[in-house]
């Protein structure tokens, strides 16, 4: 059991491995417009689509120019995603003909699919149309992620040039990341995915008749409960697949079923499971490198790299082991969670706290699941988070809190990361009292208020949201667990939300009002309120003129700087959420060992 | 330096939004026509052209009629019948057109008092069995549709099934060994037995069994 634990976790990271590189050069080389096949056939294409746009390609833009253009396009998304929903009543691929989304939720759900959070507060088989799916959700997967990657590739540029007015120009970032790097990946995946099981068809939802029939209660209009039978099952269909690509490769992680990736036409099997870890870090992992290849030292990139997956590992396996040894209440009610194995030495069970677990997934394949999706600002989940044990559920809740930076979101997470890394070469320059630099440019006090704001949007965002959640009865009403989990259901919604992870502790019920528009404008400023400032950044840098490397200058790329790194992130997060967490996750965690 | 470009940026300000808002636009109908429409429509089209059984939904038909997926569970409460995972979809269990899990904190009672309820019904079902009961037998799967149970939750209902159905436990067990599937490639995931394959095995024995 132990040494197949460490057989899933490592063919998982030596995968992760191999992948990185040439994922990154091909992102750093169809970014720059340096692959020739590309050139070649996508090209005249992507001439097409520039000469529509009445724009030139060869123009680039200064930092406010770029985040204009990213802001506006950003809305026409919200408008268009918003009223899709209200208006999929009138409009065709309804074969279920649900009715239109209530406003607070289209609100929610547009917000929450641009902003790549994926934040779902309505239940997708029993809400969405096929077309709203495809056309509102699924482009949203991909505008949102290639969004990331624009803004990550404005940052890398502002370090990688001096002296310059511009970082880029954000409809070439936008077609490129969207056409070269989203959807090819994407299309793969997909068919790999059907290969697996995921259904891909725009068929009525399918009625199959059971094998026992089945009888249930329900009330009638009067109220009272009554006994019914029925001897048939009803299967929801759908184009699920070339959404459930998107959604993992763009990191966006908003499921087309309810139950997401738990559910098995979405991750039908442990090798689609596998496959679904590796594309969420897939890209995130790429950018690394292909950061960097473009400022001239490929151990710049992985330094950033190394850091991130440190810190992966270490909750990966606190999340596991916590998860593995289980819940006490369960085996005081009479229920055997130890693992066992036959005589011929076949895993009999998994063992562990299986509460919101699928069987074929058992507690390996779940745990490194929710530490990955919450790593990473997926927010895909394969495990009911709300029902993870107290220190399984504190792992995704404290990573999803770090800023979303071990990998993080395509884009973000490298972006944000870069910023840790300015405030981390800040915080060493503090000690040995020089100027700060990093990649030859020189951190000043605007630099350093841009970080500071960016460190800060998320936590506040967190923080303050919670605490108006739990003071009014509109937020605590939505609770569904009693005592410290309560609170935490809370806490994880806010900070899903704001760091535009999208899992959640479910069991909280948030598609209301006030939760809907809560949530969304926590999402809203999480994302614009850091893609801001880091384009601000980006800016400045652009414009500094590059230092030559002196004995001055502390090297970036070695051992003593990950750690540095590394504790800059944790410090951050521990700092402004331990006590938050205490109240959490940590009291659930003692009353349980204390029972 | 730095000056220069915000004196640009401020006279253009409202310019640069008018400017800006058509190629915005624009950008989004043509990116919205080939990932949301293009891809999807393409994507089917393979599917259907290549694995039209798994785009389809793995369905199993039997006499001409379709009983269920292979992906998908069914719920189980006779004693002749494998029981599958506990389920906690609404407004009956296993309801696959709307997918749920329980969503119970690891310390809700209401938790402690479903599990210790189907330890209850499990041995009431087979009273002579004093077996382990495996947690993942009487713990809700994430989805309320999971097809799977561990190997040693089909091993603990032999006697009861065998019983039920008057057959022998050696031919339950075999049937149970041609319904398991182990670790995808021998490493992934855990080793799962189908119940609803495993279950309509058991019909068809029964059947060629009194004949």
């Amino acid at each position: 059991m132990f040494s197949n634990t460490l057989v899933q976790v490592g063919l998982f990271l030596t995968v992760l491995l191999l992948v990185t590189k040439p994922m990154g050069l091909w992102i750093a080389n169809v970014m720059n417009g340096n692959c020739k096949i590309i050139n070649r056939l996508g090209a005249p294409f992507e001439r097409l689509i520039y000469r529509t746009l009445g724009t030139n390609p060869d123009t680039e833009m200064g930092w406010k120019q770029y985040a204009i253009a990213l802001l506006l396009f950003n809305l026409v998304g919200v408008a268009f995603v918003y009223v899709l929903q209200r208006w999929q009543v009138w409009l065709p691929l309804n074969p279920q003909h649900f009715s239109a989304v209530s406003v607070d939720s289209s609100f929610n759900t547009a917000i929450s699919f641009v902003t790549n959070t994926n934040w779902q507060g309505y239940s997708g088989e029993v809400t969405m149309s096929y077309l709203t799916q495809m056309l509102g959700l699924t482009v949203q997967n991909f505008l949102s992620a290639a969004t990331g990657i624009a803004v990550v590739f404005a940052l890398i540029r502002g370090f990688a040039r001096h002296t310059s007015k511009t970082i880029g120009n954000f409809w070439v970032d936008m077609t490129r990341s969207t056409l070269y790097i989203l959807l090819p990946l994407s299309f793969l995946f997909a068919i790999a995915l059907m290969g697996q099981g995921v259904i891909q068809n725009f068929d009525v939802y399918k009625e199959v008749s059971t094998l026992q029939p089945t009888t249930y209660s329900t009330a009638n209009e009067a109220g009272q409960l009554i006994n019914q039978t029925t001897n048939t099952q009803t299967l929801a269909m759908g184009p699920v697949a070339s959404q459930e690509a998107i959604k993992m490769i763009g990191t966006n992680g908003g499921g087309f079923f309810n139950t997401n990736s738990a559910h098995p036409f979405e991750n039908p099997t442990p090798l689609s499971n596998f496959l679904q870890m590796l594309a969420i870090f897939l890209i995130p992992a790429g950018l690394c490198f292909a950061f960097g290849m473009m400022v001239g030292d490929r151990r710049q990139g992985w330094a950033i790299f190394s850091a991130m997956a440190i810190v992966f590992v270490v909750m990966a396996a606190v999340a596991i082991s916590a998860e593995q040894a289980g819940n006490s209440i369960l085996t005081a009610s009479g229920a055997d969670q130890t693992v066992s194995v036959s005589q011929s030495g076949m895993a009999l069970q998994s063992g562990g706290n299986m509460e919101g677990k699928e069987t074929r997934f058992g507690i390996v394949s779940s745990a490194l699941f929710a530490t990955v999706t919450t790593a990473a600002s997926c927010g895909a989940v394969n495990t009911m988070h709300d029902s993870l044990t107290p220190i399984g559920g504190l792992v995704p809740m404290w990573l999803i809190q770090l800023g979303e930076v071990i990998f993080g979101g395509v884009g973000s997470g490298l972006y944000t990361m870069l910023i840790y890394a300015v405030l981390a070469v800040f915080i060493a320059g503090l000690m040995i009292g020089r100027t700060p630099e990093y990649l030859g440019k020189k951190i000043e006090i605007f630099d350093m208020k841009m970080t500071a704001i960016i460190i800060l949007v998320t936590p506040l965002l967190v923080l303050i949201g919670t605490a108006i959640a739990v003071s009014v009865t509109s937020g605590t009403v939505g609770v569904a667990n009693p005592g410290a989990h309560g609170f935490s259901e809370i806490l994880y919604a806010l900070s899903s939300a704001a760091n535009n992870n999208g899992s959640a502790f479910a069991g909280l019920s948030a598609n209301t009002p006030f939760y809907n528009t809560l949530l969304a404008f926590a999402m809203f400023f999480g994302r614009f309120g850091i893609i801001l400032p880091v384009l601000a950044i980006a800016g400045s840098m652009a414009a500094k003129k590059r230092i030559p490397v002196s004995l001055g200058t502390m090297p970036t790329h070695g051992a003593l700087f990950v750690t540095l790194l590394i504790g800059a992130v944790i410090l951050v997060g521990a700092l402004t959420f331990i006590p938050a967490l205490a109240l959490g996750p940590v009291i659930e965690h003692l009353l349980m060992v204390g029972v | 330096m730095d000056r220069i470009i915000e004196n640009n940026a401020a006279i253009g300000f409202k310019e640069s939004i008018k400017q800006t808002i058509r190629p915005a636009a624009l950008l989004f109908v043509v990116l919205t026509i080939i990932t949301g429409i293009v891809y999807p429509l393409v994507t089917t089209g393979i599917g259907q052209w290549l694995m039209p059984k798994q785009a389809g939904g793995s369905l199993i038909e039997k006499d001409g009629k379709l009983v269920g997926s292979t992906l998908i569970g069914q719920n189980f409460t006779e004693a002749k019948y494998f029981w599958g995972r506990p389920s906690a979809t609404a407004p009956y269990p296993n309801n696959a057109a709307a997918s749920t899990g329980s969503n119970l904190g690891p310390l809700n009672p209401t938790l402690a008092e479903a599990v210790k309820g189907r330890v209850a019904a499990l041995k009431n079902a087979d009273i002579d069995n004093s077996q382990p009961i495996p947690v993942d037998l009487v713990t809700t799967s994430a989805s309320g549709l999971d097809p799977h149970i561990s190997p040693a939750a089909a091993y603990y209902q032999i006697n009861r099934v065998a019983k039920a159905r008057g057959l022998s436990p050696e031919t339950v067990q075999a049937l149970i060994n041609n319904n398991t599937e182990g670790r995808q490639w021998g490493v992934l995931g855990e080793p799962r037995v189908n119940v609803l394959l495993l279950n309509i095995a058991l019909d068809n024995a029964t059947k060629t069994s009194a004949r």
